[in-house]
């Protein structure tokens, strides 16, 4: 028993004394993000390999999920005689919840892993040891482009998530269910509200951009100079955003649409 | 802090004094004292695993010392702020002992990223920089191959271009002749002392290459168990009486230095694993 009570304690110590090496970690990058403002051109590169790179899979989901939700939204609208709400169930679930939420999901999984694994092997290697050498330092140069690159590119693959849903759930509620396109959109244009439906999501996909972007980098430069810190460093910043984000996706929900 | 006053001339331009250092558990400086005049070529040598490259690493800043003093430039490099180091770095050029050259770009773009980061230099004369700085440890013909298409002793030598790209007035190499042919080793030899003499630079070679090292060095140390056992021109460490000093570079497998880490008896380990 006291043993178990003690691996908790260390546990918790050391998840805390990591907790705040991210949180400084956090300070110093954003703090050195001036220099982006110089060199933009930093940024392109990581905005291509962050953002550009991880449309394929954005683009593909977007669409389908739009398409299961308008198949399984209008069995059950239109047991109500109400699938001419289609429109509007399909869009409030997508930029409430779905299009943020998947997006960070994906995002974690394609763009999170890749920059916890370019840094941690850059650390593995020396790289960024030899870049401090040489008066570069890696926090800016390095991390804070591509944690910047992470803040831009999710809310921006979350609207094209949510747009391209819509489209997919419009296809296939109009060209296979049979609902009325007229219907489909004056419905979702009456009801979505952009102050309080559309602004929330982006919020919550700026936010989430953040975490994932953050829990990225910190994961790849804290990691374990070897190749299984490295491995061990990727899993952590898949598993540890997901959970991240649907936690806070929780919270954010029950704070903004009380 | 201490106050800041003006170096005078004759002060060490590297100056490591009573250093004490531990690592995993291993004390692996206890008092060392190292100074590098300006000018000169100093060899750091011993064997294996005695921190030569930690020495470095705590010149440039990257570890501190646990007591005793580092000073480059008289400045302290375990108390100066991050401004103050980077600052300082931009005079030191550092040749890694596994290269660290940056994987996704070519050789012509490694040499050339001190150059962009720090330099507004137009783009092509940052060329006719690199170009010569990969002429001098002749690779200018591989400037466009990746690094993971070079062999291990090419890439020490692009990172050598790249250490010198900025025209640093310090220049820490570590193991700069490991993994060379007699050619390539000849011509490090002669550029690295050349370097240090046309330009007046300030180096410091670690190495296991006892009669090359002492070809070029001005001074060397021989570092064992923590402490320097030796230290002087070439020609005192050749003719040193001292056991540790003759065992180092007359290559003899066994004397005062242990060829062996730090370890309890075999039999115990032996009679450990069998028990198992
Ligand atoms: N990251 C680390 N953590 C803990 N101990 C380390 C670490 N890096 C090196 N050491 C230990 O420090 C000691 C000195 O290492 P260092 O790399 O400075 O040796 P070296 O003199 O350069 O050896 P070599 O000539 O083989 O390059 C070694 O015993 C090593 O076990
Ligand atoms: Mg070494």
């Amino acid at each position: 028993m006291t043993d178990w009570l003690e691996r908790l304690g260390s546990s918790t110590l050391s998840n805390m004394a990591t907790l705040g090496r991210a949180i400084l970690f956090l300070l110093r990058v954003v703090a050195g993000c001036g220099e982006l403002v110089r060199r933009p051109r930093l940024l392109m590169r990581e905005l291509y390999s962050v953002g550009v790179l991880t449309l394929v899979i954005i683009v593909v989901s977007g669409l389908f999920v739009g398409m299961v939700l308008s198949l399984q939204g209008y069995y059950t609208l239109v047991d109500f005689g109400a699938e001419q709400s289609l429109g509007v169930l399909v869009a409030l679930s997508l930029t409430r919840e779905l299009g943020p939420v998947v997006t960070a999901l994906l995002f974690a999984g394609r763009a999170g892993s890749a920059l916890t694994a370019e840094i941690g092997l850059m650390k593995a290697t020396e790289q960024l040891a030899g870049m401090e050498m040489m008066a570069v330092d890696p926090e800016r140069r390095v991390i804070a482009p591509r944690l910047i690159a992470a803040l831009i590119s999710l809310p921006l693959l979350a609207v094209i998530f949510t747009l391209l849903g819509i489209f997919g759930a419009y296809v296939v509620g109009t060209a296979l269910l049979g609902v009325d396109s007229g219907a489909f959109w004056s419905q979702m244009q009456a009801q979505v509200s952009f102050a309080d439906d559309v602004l929330n999501g982006v919020i919550k996909s700026v936010l989430f951009g953040l975490v994932a972007g953050w829990i990225a980098v910190f994961n790849g430069y804290d990691c374990m100079p070897t190749s299984q810190g490295v491995s061990r460093a990727t899993t952590q910043t898949v598993v540890v955003t997901s959970l991240v984000v649907l936690a806070l996706d929780f919270v954010l929900t029950a704070l903004m649409f009380d | 802090m201490r106050a800041k006053t003006p170096v005078p001339e004759s002060k060490a331009l590297i100056d490591v004094s009573a250093l004490v250092f531990s690592r995993g558990g291993r004390l692996l400086f206890n008092g060392v004292d190292v100074t590098v005049q300006r000018g000169e070529v100093v060899a750091i040598m011993g064997p294996s695993g005695t921190g030569k490259t930690t020495l470095l690493r705590l010149i440039g800043g990257q570890l501190s010392a646990q007591s005793g003093q580092v000073e480059v430039a008289g400045q302290p490099v375990d108390t100066l702020s991050r401004r103050a180091l980077y600052r300082l770095r931009r005079r030191m050029g550092v040749l890694f002992q596994s290269g660290a050259l940056f994987t996704d770009l070519t050789c012509y773009d490694n040499v050339a990223f001190p150059l962009r980061e720090h330099t507004d230099l137009p783009e092509a004369l940052i060329r006719i920089i690199v170009l010569m700085k990969l002429e001098a440890v002749g690779l200018r013909g591989a400037r466009d191959l990746y690094p993971s298409e070079l062999s291990g002793g090419m890439a020490r030598r692009v990172s050598l271009a790249r250490a010198l790209a900025l025209d640093p007035e310090i220049i820490l190499y570590d193991e700069p002749f490991a993994g060379q042919d007699p050619i390539s080793m000849g011509a490090l030899m002669k550029l690295i002392r050349q370097l240090n003499d046309t330009l007046g630079l300030t180096s410091v070679v670690v190495s296991h290459d006892v009669d090359e090292t002492l070809s070029i060095a001005d001074r060397a140390y021989v570092l064992s168990e923590g402490q320097v056992v030796e230290s002087g021109t070439p020609e005192a460490l050749r003719a040193s009486e001292s056991a540790w000093v003759r065992q180092f570079i007359d290559a003899r497998p066994d004397g005062p230095v242990p060829f062996h880490y730090p370890a309890g008896s075999m039999a115990d380990d032996v009679s450990e694993a069998q028990s198992q």
